[in-house]
């Protein structure tokens, strides 16, 4: 049980086991994180680059946070801002940063693929923030530490992903790592923001919410994407609201016992009732957050180490 | 000149048969096709330099190649005359049939005139161009369709931008028919294809693209083909590469409207999941299909339904694939790969010799009233000379294209051009 990949670009090319390795770690970063001594030194020495070319806060911030309590030197850098402005193209922008010989690159973009594409020309370890309509893996994972911790497992559970599907690269990366852990998952949404070929994704799909949330244990609500939208998707927010929203009387048909996850940030009154969202009893949404920099500080502390591990085998062929 | 080639395996695909024989070239046409492999004829006839033993490979007719892309004016440094010709001969093609998607387009009798100058001077091979249906393909107003017409052009077709306006190409195509000319549409519902870059499904959701139903062919070409039946123009749809798509086609023939339909070497040959982690060279338009649907096409180009392939040959250098998928341009160069790709066809029991020669020089040939694309006497002696079993290992670099831009790179291919006849004259030989 070892954790052997070079980059984090996606849940599809982690094993079972490499999930569990890493959420083991992230669960001993999640309580450490909650001592007083959270900051560490096991990336001294290591500099990580945060590269988004897409608006992000919170991702950004927890990259940042994560990197800095693990003793790395972190440098964000707002790649809107900049030479993509003035027609760089995203390879020279990669191989620019590589002769800056980084050791962690972590990537978000607007692209799906994009990352894959960089993740080819650079020499170091690349973790994807996020790219395009494909995956983001760390949200995945922290979403699935927050399951386990709540629900003591991550197997065997019933869970609802609801909402705007077709734009998600969450729900992609949650599909995937939720299947992996062997759990049944099921979709709840509008027929017009599902994308095509889903019910092949081994998940079951659902229009009706209060039919699709009977019985789960997890409701995962998604973020309706406006500035995805190019139009047309829904009739409007109060519709949409009045059908997906979930609120205190929906989530009756979920198990008595339902946690309420959103990966955030929140639309209050779109998806998602406010005050539900703020019920401690129900709702993890803050706990999310928070395993979402222990899990950020995991997937970077062994991304490192097999970092290394290549680097002295280098060496070591250099030498002989 | 004359010269004669014997004990060749002769492929017919008027005859729709293969036989051993041999053929006597002479003034640039096939002065006699002999079915024995060694004809009589004594060297005071044909001298001994005269003479090409062809042992017992494959002699068809030159493949009429409908959709090239020289990037002639404008983008040359992706594709010029030169290169272009040089890769159709290496590849057996004797006539490019070129597109008017250049940049400017090919929209004026002058453009036209200027571009048939440096092709007959710099390409070893026949070339025939195709001009624009719109003025600057922007969909408004029709070109000067029969000034067009006399100064050379054998089509007309704003390639992969569809007129959106329908009186706008109701009124192209009933101007069309008047002067008889031949329209090539790109059957596509120009909104639901917007910004697509995969064919929707399993597939294109896993990989997050954005994607356009196959239904949008259909859709395409029901509209065009109801045009066709108001205005009667002559019409040849580029590509069509869905099973959805075929049996309207099959409709409008049995209706006897005059229209034909073409497909891509790719899209008989791969399907959308080739394009596995983003392989921008496999973005090709319209996009690749599922493999339910390659295997409806090539079954529709055994039949004859489709009536022609072509290699839809796009040139696009380094920096324009070298993107994230969403953001790279489409296309693939495929003159040179186009024979080998498509004998896969042939060595999978899909489709016989003869099959893939009538839709790669004889359909072809015949929609844009060309003498070429037969074995006969009398035919022009536009030749392809080919070992349908020779191993290859393709190397992109090694192409004759500028722009090395091929989905089969590295791929294991089965058969190889020995040489290329353009009138008559050797025009390239395997070393």
């Amino acid at each position: 049980m070892t954790f052997t990949q070079r980059h984090l670009l996606g849940i599809e090319q982690l094993r079972p086991d490499e999930i569990t390795v890493l959420l083991d770690l992230s669960d001993k970063y999640a309580d450490r994180n909650r001592s007083r001594a959270t900051s560490t030194d096991v990336l001294a020495g290591m500099t990580q680059i945060n590269m988004f070319f897409e608006n992000s806060t919170r991702t950004q911030a927890s990259f940042e946070l994560a990197g800095k309590r693990l003793g790395a030197d972190v440098m964000s850098m707002a790649m809107q801002a900049s030479s993509v402005k003035k027609g760089e193209t995203l390879v020279d922008t990669a191989m620019t940063l590589n002769a800056m010989r980084p050791d962690l690159l972590v990537v978000r973009h607007p692209h799906s693929g994009a990352v894959d594409l960089l993740s080819q020309k650079v020499d170091c370890a690349v973790l994807n923030a996020g790219d395009g309509r494909h995956e983001h893996p760390t949200q995945a994972l922290l979403d699935a530490l927050t399951i386990r911790r709540a629900k003591g497992r991550l197997h065997r559970l019933s869970i609802a992903i609801c909402g705007d599907i077709a734009h998600s690269r969450v729900a992609r990366s949650n599909i995937m790592l939720l299947g992996k852990m062997e759990n049944r998952v099921r979709l709840i949404g509008p027929p017009t923001l599902m994308p095509a070929g889903i019910a092949e994704f081994g998940v079951e799909v659902f229009e009706d919410m209060r039919e699709g949330l009977r019985d789960v244990d997890v409701v995962m609500m998604l973020r309706l994407q406006k500035e995805r939208m190019d139009g047309g998707f829904i009739p409007s927010e109060r519709e949409y609201y009045h059908r997906y929203g979930l609120d205190a009387e929906k989530l009756t048909h979920a198990k008595e016992d339902a946690i309420v996850m959103h990966p955030g940030p929140m639309n209050r009154g779109v998806e998602i009732d406010g005050t539900l969202a703020d019920d401690i009893n129900r709702s993890v949404i803050q706990e999310q957050v928070e395993m979402g920099v222990a899990v950020r500080m995991a997937a970077m502390d062994l991304l490192a180490r097999s970092l290394r591990e290549r680097r002295s085998a280098m060496d070591k062929g250099v030498m002989a | 000149m004359t010269t004669l080639i014997t004990n060749a395996r002769l492929i017919d695909p008027e005859a729709g048969r293969v036989f051993p024989g041999s053929v006597l070239l002479r003034n640039g046409v096939i002065a006699e096709v002999f079915d024995t492999p060694d004809p009589a004829i004594g060297t005071d006839h044909v001298p001994q330099d005269a003479r090409i033993d062809a042992g017992g490979k494959c002699l068809a007719p030159g493949i009429v190649d409908i959709g090239v892309k020289i990037c002639e004016p404008g983008e040359r440094h992706k594709e010029s005359y030169g290169s272009a010709g040089q890769a159709a001969a290496a590849g057996g093609v004797t006539t490019i049939v070129t597109r008017p998607d250049t940049r400017p387009a090919i929209d004026t009798p002058e453009v036209l005139e200027f571009i048939r100058r440096r092709a007959n001077e710099a390409a070893p091979v026949n070339v025939l161009p195709m001009a624009a249906l719109t003025k600057g393909r922007e969909g408004r107003e029709m070109t000067e369709i029969g000034f067009l017409m006399d100064a050379g052009a054998v089509a007309f077709t704003d390639c992969d931008r569809v007129v959106r306006d329908t009186k706008v190409l109701s009124r192209a195509m009933t101007y069309a028919r008047a002067l008889g000319a031949l329209i090539v549409g790109h059957p596509q519902d120009p909104a639901l294809s917007t910004g697509a870059a995969t064919t929707s499904g399993k597939f294109a959701s896993l990989r997050g693209l954005p994607a356009v139903s196959p239904m949008a062919e259909r859709m395409g070409l029901d509209r065009d083909i109801a045009l066709v039946e108001m205005t009667g123009v002559r019409y040849h749809a580029d590509q069509i590469t869905t099973a959805r798509a075929l049996p309207p086609l099959e409709r409008a023939k049995r209706n006897g409207f005059d229209v034909t339909a073409g497909i891509s070497m790719h899209h008989l040959t791969l399907n959308e999941f080739d394009i596995a982690d983003y392989r921008t060279f496999f973005k090709v338009k319209p996009p690749l299909r599922a493999e339910d649907d390659r295997q409806a096409v090539v079954e529709a180009v055994r039949t004859g339904l489709i009536d022609v392939i072509g290699s839809f040959h796009t040139p696009q250098d380094e920096e324009s694939k070298r993107l994230p998928f969403e953001e790279a341009a489409s296309g693939a160069v495929g003159l040179e790969t186009m024979l080998p790709v498509l004998l896969r066809l042939y060595h999978s029991g899909d489709l016989d010799l003869p099959t893939l020669f009538r839709a790669l020089s004889l359909n072809p040939a015949r929609r844009l009233g060309l003498d070429c694309g037969r074995l006969a006497k009398s035919a022009p002696a536009d030749l392809v000379l080919f070992d349908p079993d020779k191993p290859v290992i393709l190397d992109r670099f090694q192409l004759r294209s500028k722009s090395k831009n091929t989905p089969f790179d590295g791929a294991r291919l089965q058969g190889k051009v020995v040489q290329t006849f353009v009138n008559g004259t050797s025009v390239y030989r395997s070393a």
